[in-house]
């Protein structure tokens, strides 16, 4: 309950404020939004298997984002960012989709 | 990344009351908000942010704003590349412009030059009128004695002295081809009969067409002679309306070399 309030209010937050995406900042968040999308999915799945572990999904959560960002930094300084940040989306997304697939077995058992 | 082992994707332990369990679990977790959620829901809400804020920075209208430099470099490239064509193109048709305003000035040049040609032989040839310094002659003729061959001398010598154009009573203009007759109480000049009193109109140096008359055995002296008087006015304007009609030549065609 308490999560899907804090979902609702980062996103309240977001559109009331609509905040500048700062300079620095403007490559890492979409793939840093995608790295998260996939640590939320991921701790969903761990909880209906029933191994959720807060510390684990905070941990995981930030290394995911950290990683993204750092994949995108490390791939603009090699000149292959714009490469390399398609390889984190599609490597991210097929991750996304395996574990909404399992979500959706446990919940629908479809 | 999440540390949970990853099933397979044919879970074995898929069935049924598996799937009510797994929903009744979620549905507790929504009912009784323990701790543990209390940092997810921290980072939810942090994803929850980032995402409406990327989608809403997405929806400015920023084409360049999230290219890398190496992107916009090629770009620039594009654009750089695209200025230069447009460059070229422009004194492509800079050059055609001027190519054709020289052609266009070098026409009215030669428009200008005919155009004054042609009056200039337009009132040689009497086709155009006229206007500029002269003099007015009168003749009186009170006893029918000045001659036709007495007004051709005057023609004549007025001619000699320089005569543009000249004009008989208002109503003939003598040119090259203008014919003179003779007939009763007057003459017929290019068809048209005049009588005396003779005012004949003549543009030119006014002081020698003046002078050129009063020679002795002169056109003055002649009339004079017949009992005639000539009167000779200097005019600073001297206007000419009457025209003569051009004709084209039959027989005469232009020669070459000129």
């Amino acid at each position: 309950m308490i999560a899907a309030i804090g979902l609702v209010v980062g996103i309240l937050l977001g559109l009331v404020l609509t905040p500048d995406v700062p300079q620095w900042l403007e490559p890492y968040l979409p793939i840093a939004v995608v790295a998260a999308l996939d640590a939320v999915f991921g701790a969903l799945r761990a909880f209906l298997d029933g191994i959720f572990n807060d510390k684990v999904f905070v941990i995981s959560f930030v290394s995911n984002v950290v990683i993204a960002a750092l994949i995108v930094f490390l791939g603009d300084k090699l000149g292959v960012g714009a490469q390399l940040s398609t390889g984190v989306v599609v490597v991210l997304g097929i991750r996304i989709f395996s574990n909404v697939a399992a979500i959706r077995r446990h919940i629908f058992h479809a | 990344m999440n540390d949970t082992p990853r099933a397979p994707l044919d879970e074995p332990h898929a069935t049924p009351g598996h799937a009510r369990r797994s929903r009744a679990k979620l549905l507790e977790a929504l009912r009784k908000p323990s701790r543990s959620q209390l940092a997810g829901a921290v980072l939810l809400g942090l994803l929850g942010f980032a995402m409406v804020t990327q989608v809403n920075s997405n929806r400015q209208d920023d084409t360049y704003a999230g290219l890398r430099s190496s992107d916009l470099v090629q770009l620039l490239n594009g654009l750089n590349a695209e200025a230069r064509r447009a460059d070229k193109e422009i004194a492509d048709l800079e050059q055609t412009r001027s190519q054709l305003s020289d052609s266009t000035q070098r026409r009215q040049a030669a428009l200008k030059r005919a155009t004054e040609e042609s009056t200039t032989l337009g009132i040689l040839a009497g086709t155009l009128p006229a206007q500029g310094p002269g003099i007015r002659i009168e003749v009186t003729d009170p006893k029918d004695k000045v001659t036709l061959n007495n007004l051709l001398d005057g023609v004549e010598e007025l001619r000699a002295a320089g005569a543009e154009a000249i004009e008989f009573n208002n109503d003939v203009r003598v040119v090259a081809q203008t014919s003179f007759e003779d007939a009763e109480r007057g003459v017929v000049v290019d068809g048209r009969r005049i009588s005396a009193p003779y005012v004949i109109d003549v543009i030119g140096n006014p002081d020698t067409l003046a002078t050129t008359l009063d020679f002795i055995g002169g056109f003055s002296f002649d009339v004079k002679a017949s009992d005639g008087n000539v009167k000779v006015k200097k005019l600073d304007n001297v206007k000419i309306t009457t025209v003569t009609k051009p004709g084209s030549p039959d027989f005469a065609s232009s020669a070459d070399g000129q």
